[in-house]
């Protein structure tokens, strides 16, 4: 496997709010084209973290760098190189798809021949020909949640953050946009993925384990499970994983 | 620049697939309009009339006979002397009393002038106008009439107006000023609270939060449509209020659309403070109906007059933005002043708006922190 390029290096991240310590030196890279699982119990300090990488809030100290760009001084550089897709389903749901894929492609400064183009291929790559001018409301939940996915990559970024994608979808439209995200990291855009399906964090290349602000393991899933000499990550993650409190 | 008119445009799209939006935009202000305008149209065929005749000569006769032929008026009674009036006018039926002094005919022939009350009842204030315009209008036509049959042209009859129990007639001068004020702060404060609380509940914000679009973009694109739209609104009431109440503006319309910009541009950055404030869109609504609409039409001026409030309340209204606008509109709309009279308002409006977007953007970054 090539993939040595590093599209984020965190060195000793700090967030703190007030006395309380959000996130403490946390210490990480991600590679280019890898799929990199974030987990951690509720409270347990990912949001922040995600934040911070994602150009919305700035570090208290440390070095966060994501995309080449500084998230302290350069989050407006880095906000054009991500892609974002959260929990909470971020499409208009009183726009069409259409409507919707242009808008965002706008937002990111594509231009109209761009995204007629990419609009047109995304439509065929996920079979929506038929929805393209149906509103969002009018979709079943998975459909909306692959054109989710598919929106927030219709840039071309770099890194792709998926926080939560597949809360409250089945199991087969789960498979689906795990097939959705394999496709789009062999195309060499990162993955950076939290979820609370320990099914779905098998599928990452790596993972990394919170706990009260801190990473307390990271490696791949198949090490991970060595290592703890258990048969699948769910355990791992019971044993390590004390949700914050308790 | 193009990022943010694409951004405008999903605004727009957003309003005018809502029917409740475009409702509230323009369904509610017509409404108002129309039925606030056909009551009174209605009101004023027919209107009770009692005449107090104290001359009954040929003049008093053949005018009073004008006025009750003329399709408004209905004659409700023939009164016999003043003190009748009051007890005439309380017993609701009757809106005006005309009186014609003793030896009308005779002193508007000798003196070239003679004079004829109306008293009407002003606790029904729009009536009570209506009901004196129209006998004044008769009146000074009857005067033409004369003029041009008579040899002495200077014969004139002089109206006296008099308005029992209300004499200043304070809620229809209001009226047209009081609506716009309500209107512009229902959609330009409650209605950007809440698209920008929709954005937040949705999880959208979030989304474009982390697009390269910046904080200011995103709430002048929210904003922006509502601005335009408001705008309209002015003139659609304007229009109206032209129209179906003859209340034409008799100041500087330019200025008094540049205040209504001040105004809706106030209105708007109380909109995006209430955003900041209120995560869901119910909080949203029930801040902008509680803190600012109930305010708005009970301390502002509106329907109460604040010169016959409590002082406590009188000093509450200080702090009420629409308190002022009021005023401002009602000074040109009806008075027809200048910026020289309502200066004052112009500059407290103007420090309300820069403290709220000052506060607003605080807010905003503190939440982003």
């Amino acid at each position: 496997m090539t993939m040595k390029k590093k599209v984020i290096e965190v060195e000793n991240l700090v967030k703190r709010f007030g006395h309380f310590t959000a996130n403490d030196r946390l210490s990480f890279d991600v590679y280019e084209g890898e799929i990199f699982g974030f987990l951690g119990a509720n409270g347990a300090g990912k949001t922040t973290a995600i934040r911070i990488l994602s150009g919305l809030s700035s570090p208290t100290s440390g070095k966060v760098k994501v995309a080449g760009f500084d998230a302290g001084t350069q989050a407006e550089m880095i906000k054009r190189n991500i892609g974002y897709m959260c929990q909470k389903f971020s499409l208009y749901e009183d726009l069409t798809v259409r409507e919707n894929i242009a808008l965002y492609g706008g937002i990111y400064g594509l231009s109209r021949s761009e995204i007629t183009e990419r609009t047109a291929q995304l439509l065929d790559r996920l079979r929506f020909r038929e929805y393209e001018n149906k509103l969002i409301s009018d979709l079943p939940l998975g459909l909306k949640q692959k054109l989710s996915f598919a929106v927030a990559v219709l840039h071309e970024p770099r890194i792709v953050f998926l926080d939560e994608p597949t809360g409250g979808v089945d199991p087969i439209t789960r498979r689906q946009f795990w097939e959705m995200i394999y496709e789009t990291a062999e195309r060499g855009i990162t993955i950076f993925v939290t979820t609370h399906y320990m099914d779905e964090a098998e599928y990452c290349d790596r993972i990394s384990i919170m706990n009260d602000g801190r990473i307390v393991a990271l490696d791949t899933p198949s090490n991970l499970k060595k290592q703890y000499n258990v048969s699948s990550v769910e355990e791992v993650f019971i044993k390590i994983a004390r949700p914050a409190g308790s | 620049m193009k990022r943010f008119l694409g951004f405008v445009k999903k605004e727009f799209r957003h309003i005018f697939r809502d029917y409740r939006t475009l409702f509230i935009l323009f369904g509610i202000p017509i409404a108002e309009i129309l039925i606030f305008g056909y009551a009174i149209s209605m009101d004023i065929k027919n209107a009770g009339v009692a005449i107090l005749d104290l001359s009954h000569d040929e003049v008093t006769e053949k005018l009073s006979g004008k006025i009750l032929s003329s399709g408004f008026f209905k004659k409700s009674a023939d009164l016999l002397s003043y003190e009748e009036i009051d007890q005439v006018l309380k017993k609701g039926k009757t809106k005006a009393v005309i009186v014609f002094e003793e030896g009308f005919g005779k002193r508007l022939i000798r003196e070239g002038k003679a004079s004829l009350s109306i008293i009407a009842d002003g606790s029904e204030p729009n009536t009570a106008t209506l009901v004196t315009n129209y006998t004044t209008a008769i009146v000074n036509d009857f005067n033409i009439e004369m003029a041009g049959s008579a040899l002495n042209n200077a014969l004139k009859i002089v109206p006296e107006v008099r308005m029992f129990y209300n004499p200043e007639l304070k809620s229809y001068s209001m009226f047209v000023p009081g609506v716009i004020t309500l209107i512009l702060i229902l959609v330009s404060a409650l209605m950007t609270s809440v698209t920008i609380t929709r954005e937040k509940e949705f999880g959208t914000m979030e989304v474009l939060l982390v697009s390269p679009l910046k904080p200011v973009q995103i709430i002048l694109g929210k904003v922006t449509p509502y601005f335009i739209l408001s705008f309209i609104n002015v003139l659609v009431i304007l229009a109206m209020s032209w129209l179906v109440f003859g209340l034409p503006v008799k100041g500087s319309i330019i200025l008094l659309l540049v205040e209504s910009m001040l105004y809706i541009l106030m209105s708007l950055s109380l909109g995006i403070l209430i955003s900041t404030v209120s995560s869901t869109m119910q909080q949203a609504i029930f801040i902008s109906l509680v803190g600012l609409m109930l305010p708005t039409i009970l301390l502002s001026g509106f329907i109460f007059p604040i010169e016959n409030m409590p002082e406590v309340y009188d000093y509450l209204s200080l702090i009420m933005p629409p308190r002022y606008f009021i005023t401002i509109i009602k000074s040109i709309m009806i008075k027809g002043t200048g910026l020289l009279y309502i200066w004052k308002e112009t500059l407290v409006l103007i420090l309300m708006t820069t403290v709220f977007i000052g506060i607003s953007v605080r807010k905003f970054k503190v939440r982003l922190e």
